[in-house]
């Protein structure tokens, strides 16, 4: 190949092609959409407090994405409707207004998409972030005790002190209280929810 | 037409010698912080893997936690390691291909500094919880333009190179270091500029994320690895390739098949289906570059597979070329929808992408090492013995952890897709593979070390002056 100005032009036309076609169509057809709005008024996906805005940060730092997916594969396709991952597939819109959508590629931990209609209760994610093993047993999840600090315990304990009752456990007249960043983080996963229906994604 | 099948270098001693000595210091410096990173890499990369037997293991300080360790290791292997021995290899080639001398040799070796002051503020910035958890680009912000201007020079001296190359035919080899160089930047500026400076909200993401992350593996990794295939294999034996058609053939259709994998990684997410199916049928059609690679290669080594019992070049990087097609055809079966079924989300694909980057690339770039360096520093490698470790740890490592990944993700699949089963039986199952498989990483970590060892002494000046190389039994091939 010694016609130069052809192997040039050739190697960049036809990486082009994917280009146009893997970035900047999703991004013209995907890269704009809202939240669709319900009967009563309602948005969906609802918008993130900015607490959970926060959360989503502290999720990516840590690097929660390595072992937690959040898609729900359609069921024509997976087994992930009847496994419980969600009561439809997710769509295009689910993702909407997340930078960057944490579709994720590994399930060495449950899918999230749905985990705060399968665990509501925060303390329950408080004190599964402090010892996952505990919370779960069985689980490989790594601790996030550095999200939590200990402290005495001054007259009675703190309203949000953490059940922490394995190995990690406070010493008499401590206790353990989430930092805010474990808050953030917590307000963020109880912010996963993508059960309503939308107009392309009916229930079944 | 003969001519189209060798590679064509300068008949002069003394300018080969003279390339050599002007492509020296750069060369050497990218390689050698390309090891120092690949040490680095390998040990956090092993520390992850043991986090996921012992979840108990340093978990006390939040810049050792799992979620941080993992992508500070992919980015140090990424960019600090492959990276940077790919342009270490791709400028020595390129140099003796092209016939030209390297110019203003200090800036080059400048970019390699400022490329390497990128890598560890990236990585400093991912343990220290800047990462914003986007796969194969989780340096902060702050850290990838470092990276970008430093390419941009390094780039920009590859293609000069190019440009001011003497007449005559060009092969097959600068073609895809050709192809390389133009492809990473505008792949590392799109992703930068949709995923981090001015990010683009919602699913589109994902497609631009893995966009970028297959084709980082796939038109720049991929190609510097066959560039160096398609000359130390000629060159170590002395021999014409098979056929330069199924060369343009596989090339061209790499080019094109390869740039559009990236959604199969995405299948049954939140897309448009044509994205997804032109993913797959592009990952099935990759059969066809890598067919002609691998016909191409094996021909040209038919008869002559004795040398991988004597040649440390030839061992490498034929190892790594068939570890190409391996991995290549399991990337083909393993995008269609069926079995990708059980395989995504699983261990499996971890297992894969280390076939590819390990298996195949960077086994190829020891090989490539093997050969650029005594003709840089003047003098042969010391010790076959320690070749021979280098190359039986490594070897046996990376089986080792591919074997373990690809059986335990499978039995991992099975249980994520019996909807009877709980999602404790996908642990338990995959529990005992993944111990084997940090073993793994032991292994890999001792070989980098022993190949380390091998080239600080090749650097301080402790090789051996002989007018012979280094081989790991008499050759087959008379001296030329």
């Amino acid at each position: 190949m010694n016609k130069l100005p052809l192997l040039f032009v050739g190697i960049l036309c036809v990486f082009a092609t994917s280009w146009i076609g893997l970035v900047a169509y999703p991004y013209v057809k995907l890269g704009h959409l809202e939240p669709a709005v319900t009967k009563d008024g309602q948005l969906v996906p609802a918008p993130l407090t900015a607490s959970a805005v926060a959360g989503e940060r502290v999720y990516a730092a840590n690097g929660c994405i390595y072992c937690h997916s959040q898609q729900v594969r359609p069921a024509w396709l997976s087994t992930d409707i009847e496994k419980g991952w969600g009561p439809r597939q997710t769509v295009a819109r689910d993702y909407a207004g997340q930078r960057p959508g944490f579709l994720g590629t590994m399930r060495t931990g449950p899918d999230l998409t749905n985990v705060a209609v399968r665990r509501p209760d925060p303390a329950w994610h408080f004190q599964h972030l402090c010892e996952p093993d505990v919370a779960t047993p069985g689980s490989i999840m790594p601790a996030f005790r550095f999200l939590f600090k200990v402290q005495p315990v001054h007259g009675a304990p703190s309203a949000d002190a953490v059940a922490v009752s394995g190995p990690h456990a406070p010493p008499a007249g401590m206790e353990v209280v989430p930092t805010q960043e474990a808050r953030d983080l917590v307000a963020y996963l109880l912010s996963l929810k993508h059960t309503d229906p939308l107009p392309e994604a009916a229930q079944p | 037409m003969s001519d189209l099948l060798r590679p064509l270098e300068s008949d002069s001693a003394v300018e080969r010698a003279e390339i050599d000595r002007s492509l020296r210091a750069p060369v050497l410096f990218f390689m050698a912080t390309g090891i120092v990173w690949l040490l680095l890499g390998s040990v956090l990369g092993t520390l992850a893997a043991f986090k996921m037997s012992f979840p108990h293991l340093l978990d006390s300080e939040d810049w050792l936690t799992f979620g941080r360790v993992r992508p500070a290791h992919l980015n140090m292997v990424i960019y600090g390691w492959a990276s940077a021995v790919g342009i270490g290899v791709g400028i020595w080639l390129m140099g003796r291909l092209c016939r030209v001398v390297l110019r203003h040799r200090g800036l080059l070796l400048a970019a390699g500094v400022v490329w390497n002051l990128g890598v560890a503020a990236g990585t400093i910035g991912i343990l220290a919880g800047e990462s914003r958890s986007i796969e194969w680009l989780e340096f902060p912000g702050w850290a990838t333009p470092i990276l970008f201007v430093a390419y941009a020079l390094i780039g920009t001296w590859g293609v000069i190179m190019f440009r001011y190359r003497q007449p005559g035919h060009v092969y097959v080899s600068q073609w895809y270091l050709l192809a390389a160089f133009l492809w990473f930047p505008w792949l590392y500026a799109t992703a930068n500029i949709l995923l981090i400076w001015q990010p683009i909200q919602g699913s589109a993401t994902g497609a631009v994320n893995w966009w970028f992350a297959h084709n980082v593996l796939g038109l720049w990794f991929t190609p510097i690895g066959i560039a160096s295939a398609y000359y130390m294999i000629p060159k170590v034996l002395g021999r014409p390739i098979h056929s330069y058609y199924l060369s343009i053939l596989g090339f061209w259709s790499l080019a094109l098949f390869y740039s559009w994998n990236g959604m199969h990684h995405l299948i049954g997410g939140p897309f448009p289906a044509w994205m997804v199916s032109a993913s797959v049928v592009a990952s099935v059609m990759m059969f066809i570059p890598v067919i002609a690679v691998a016909i191409n290669h094996h021909l040209t080594m038919r008869g002559h597979f004795d040398a991988l019992k004597w040649s440390p070049t030839l061992r490498f990087t034929v190892l790594g070329a068939m570890t190409y097609t391996l991995v290549s055809f399991q990337g083909s079966l393993m995008a269609n929808p069926a079995p990708n079924n059980l395989t995504h989300f699983t261990d499996y694909t971890v297992g894969h992408a280390h076939l590819g980057l390990y298996g195949f690339f960077t086994m190829t770039m020891f090989g490539a090492m093997y050969y650029i360096v005594p003709r840089l520093v003047g003098r042969e490698w010391p010790s076959a013995t320690m070749i021979r470790w280098h190359f039986w740890l490594a070897a046996t490592g990376i089986a080792l952890m591919v074997a373990t990944l690809t059986l335990g993700g499978f039995l991992q699949g099975l249980e994520l897709n019996d909807p009877q089963s709980s999602f404790l039986a996908s642990l338990q199952v995959a529990a005992p593979f993944r111990l084997i498989r940090a073993a793994s990483g032991i292994l890999l970590s001792a070989a980098h070390l022993v190949f380390a060892v091998l080239f600080l002494w090749m650097l301080l000046g402790r090789g051996e002056r002989r007018a012979t190389p280094t081989l790991l039994a008499e050759s087959s091939v008379p001296a030329v």
